[in-house]
């Protein structure tokens, strides 16, 4: 320590983080499962890395699985087997890195729930939930770019699909699908530039980002419920060293733990059922990964409706592909400000508040949550519908009212429900409450 | 049981685990051993550490003081003069210039994105499928009308052009009294063998799925349908156009052969679809 501050000066600095602030509570360890995942994400992707070729080159598959031998594969495939059959712990490794993909996304989505319904993304905390949006983005992009990589059967719908929704943009998209994929689908090199986005571009924006996400929340302090002790001027709770410091650690050693558990004992993505990618073949039912449910449930409740405006189409996946997740991310990451001006309130929040304490916006926030989940259970409409014994016309017709209907009745009762939750006297009771027994035999404050 | 003691034991079991870990890999490994090893690893030195904080550091509640973000409006202004430097702000010709030339090299340097990919061109509007060319097997075999059993779809390529994806072509076979064919396309389907284009017009799938009691085919991407018997006109799903018919007829040699290119371009839409353009050059 003495050498380094004779050189650096980081004492007083090193002080000063090892005794910063932490409040406590549940809630704010999911940003750090968020970020752990992460951790094990980059450890296991390095490892596959070594092993896996971007090449979408045409092998005979001469490797260990019998029912593929003499098979014609993808140099990308043939690698990927290579890992889960040949490769000592490259399976394990494979299977982790799956799931703490799909952990990942749903510690990010789970946290930024928390922010939303706690009102966490308030002046002056609106930087720090637009890059959290933007890291949203970027984690799909990683899931959906890492799906697509080992060139089986299904990874191949997906990008099929990618490219079908980007070649629907209007005036531009011709060119925009030939620039991303290199032509018309399929083509040999987007196997090497999903590659490259994958375990470059992506990773390093959101290594840069999370820096930034970090850096601005230790500037600003966390915020804190409301307690007895805590106040908009103070930050209450356990200093950093050395409890929230070993807890920390122990939460990435518990993930770490629960994610080998799964990579170990629960199969993932066994690319050799699915066979290698042929573009004349497609597999049913197939599902993506969770979190691109929404979207594919999106285009499959669409109505069949390639609209002609002036003679210029506007194919159907247009609207559920490009212009619906638009203004989804779009409204998202504008919240803040959103909300700042429909309220009128410009001040500066440290104390969150408790989702019934903004009947507004919890409102909202479980309308919006609603409706991403029934675009996700539509997205497995083909499931339900051998799984209810009923056509899938029916499944889907039901779920293309439901989608309307039940994110505004849910809207509707949790912003009931907050209301009521609040009582008479809305906000944090403060000091004793005294109760007067009245001539009909009831109870009420008094005042 | 004291914290002590659990604790111990916690990182003691995490020891063995990875001391099998090594083991468990250099004997071969196995993927379930692995994972489970690695979470005991993991697992034992996560709950031994957390207990430790639980249990073993009792640490008082602090209270930090939360100095305002804002550094105030004289430092806002102060900071503001210093960048309206007199030598930057004044020469607003030159400002304008500089900021010119840089989106100008800005332009010049995100040019070579277009090396990325080609230009669609007519790409998009045509397929490998021309007048003569046979239709062939997934072997390269050329197909009889009489081999195509009824009930079930067969897929096929341009003579020379197995795999080719957009060229890829369904034939089913059908009772010829039933079909319903587009006015103009009568003679398409000789001895009621009908063939559209495999490539789903919503989103590119290939249509893989049939359903011979009700002619249709069903793409299981996002499950629209399509009826075989009118022209593949799409009858349930996302799907809002048919799935491009291919004219065929039979050769001297009692082969299926296309009398052409498909009826429209096929695969997912894109704006100038139905705009001439393409049909030109194919003419
Ligand atoms: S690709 Fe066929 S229905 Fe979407």
């Amino acid at each position: 320590m003495g050498w380094l501050d004779e050189r650096l000066g980081i004492a007083s600095f090193a002080r000063k983080g090892l005794r910063k602030v932490f409040p406590d509570h549940w809630s704010f360890l999911l940003g750090e499962v968020a970020l752990f995942c992460f951790v094990i994400l980059v450890a296991t992707g390095t490892f596959l890395t070594l092993f896996y070729r971007p090449d979408a080159a045409e092998v005979v598959y001469q490797g260990p699985y019998a029912p593929l031998q003499g098979r014609e594969v993808s140099a990308a495939y043939e690698s990927v087997m290579r890992i889960s059959f040949e490769v000592r712990a490259g399976l394990v490794m494979r299977q982790i890195h799956h799931w703490a993909a799909l952990v990942f996304v749903a510690s990010v989505v789970v946290h930024a729930m928390r922010i939303f319904f706690t009102g966490a993304f308030r002046k002056p905390r609106e930087l720090n939930w637009v890059i959290g949006v933007v890291l949203l983005i970027l984690a799909l992009g990683m899931g959906f770019t890492g799906y697509s990589l080992p060139d089986d059967l299904l990874s191949g719908t997906g990008l099929r699909i990618a490219y079908s929704v980007l070649i629907s943009v209007p005036f531009i998209g011709p060119y925009l699908a030939f620039l991303a994929f290199g032509g018309e689908f399929p083509t040999a090199g987007i196997i090497s530039r999903l590659f490259v986005l994958h375990v470059m571009l992506l990773p390093g924006l959101i290594f840069g980002l999370i820096g930034a996400h970090l850096a601005i929340l230790a500037r600003q302090k966390h915020a804190q419920f409301a307690t007895s002790k805590s106040t908009e001027r103070n930050v209450v709770g356990k200093p950093f060293w050395p409890g929230q410091a070993f807890k920390s650690v122990g939460l990435l050693l518990i993930t770490g733990s629960v994610l080998s558990l799964m990579g170990g004992l629960i199969q993932i993505n066994p690319v050799w059922d699915y066979g290698p990618f042929d573009p004349t073949v497609v597999s049913a039912p197939a599902q993506p990964d969770w979190y691109i449910g929404w979207l594919e449930g999106a285009l499959r409740l669409f109505p069949p409706a390639d609209v002609s405006v002036f003679g210029i189409l506007i194919p159907s996946p247009f609207i559920p592909g490009v212009v619906m997740p638009g203004i989804a991310f779009g409204l998202m990451a504008l919240w803040p400000f959103v909300e700042a001006k429909l309220t009128g309130d410009r001040d500066e929040h440290h104390l969150l508040n408790r989702p019934r304490d903004v009947p507004f916006r919890t409102g909202i926030g479980v309308a919006a949550f609603l409706f991403f989940l029934v675009l996700t259970i539509a997205g497995g409409n083909d499931v339900m519908a051998i799984m209810f014994n009923v056509q899938v016309e029916a499944v889907t017709n039901v779920l293309r009212v439901a989608v309307f209907v039940v994110p505004a009745l849910g809207g509707l009762l949790a912003h009931r429900m907050s209301v009521q939750l609040q009582g008479p006297g809305v906000g944090i009771p403060r000091g004793p409450v005294r109760l007067r027994r009245n001539p009909e035999g009831g109870f009420e404050e008094q005042h | 049981m004291t914290p002590e003691r659990v604790i111990s034991i916690a990182f003691g079991a995490s020891v063995v685990a990875s001391a099998a870990l090594v083991v468990v890999y250099l004997t071969g490994g196995d993927a379930q051993l692995e994972g489970l090893l690695l979470g005991v690893a993991l697992g034992g030195l996560g709950f031994g550490v957390v207990t430790w904080a639980t249990r073993l550091l009792h640490e008082d509640e602090v209270t930090e003081e939360r100095p305002p973000l804002g550094t105030g409006e004289a430092t806002v202004e102060a900071t503001g003069q210093m960048l309206k430097d007199d030598e930057v702000t004044r020469r607003s010709a030159l400002v304008r210039l500089l900021a010119g030339a840089s989106a100008t090299l800005a332009a010049a340097l995100s040019i070579p994105a277009l090396s990325l990919g080609p230009r669609p061109g007519q790409s998009l509007f045509r397929t490998r499928w021309s007048a003569g060319k046979r239709l062939v097997d997934l072997d390269g075999n050329p197909v009889r009308p009489d081999a195509v059993q009824p009930g079930a779809v067969q897929t096929v390529f341009p003579e020379g052009e197995v795999g080719a994806a957009d060229a890829q072509t369904l034939l089913i076979k059908v009772d010829p009294e039933r079909l319903q064919l587009p006015s103009g396309r009568e003679a398409w389907a000789p001895e009621g063998v009908v063939s559209y284009s495999k490539i789903c017009t919503h989103a590119g799938c290939p249509v893989g799925l049939y359903r011979a009691e009700s002619h249709e085919l069903l793409c299981p991407c996002h499950q629209s349908t399509f009826d075989v018997l009118t022209g593949a006109e799409p009858t349930f799903g996302p799907a809002d156009r048919p799935l491009p018919q291919l004219p065929i007829e039979i050769d001297d040699e009692g082969y299926l052969v296309a009398m052409g290119d498909f009826s429209a371009p096929v695969g997912p839409g894109f704006w100038n679809l139905q705009r001439d353009d393409g049909e030109e050059q194919l003419s």
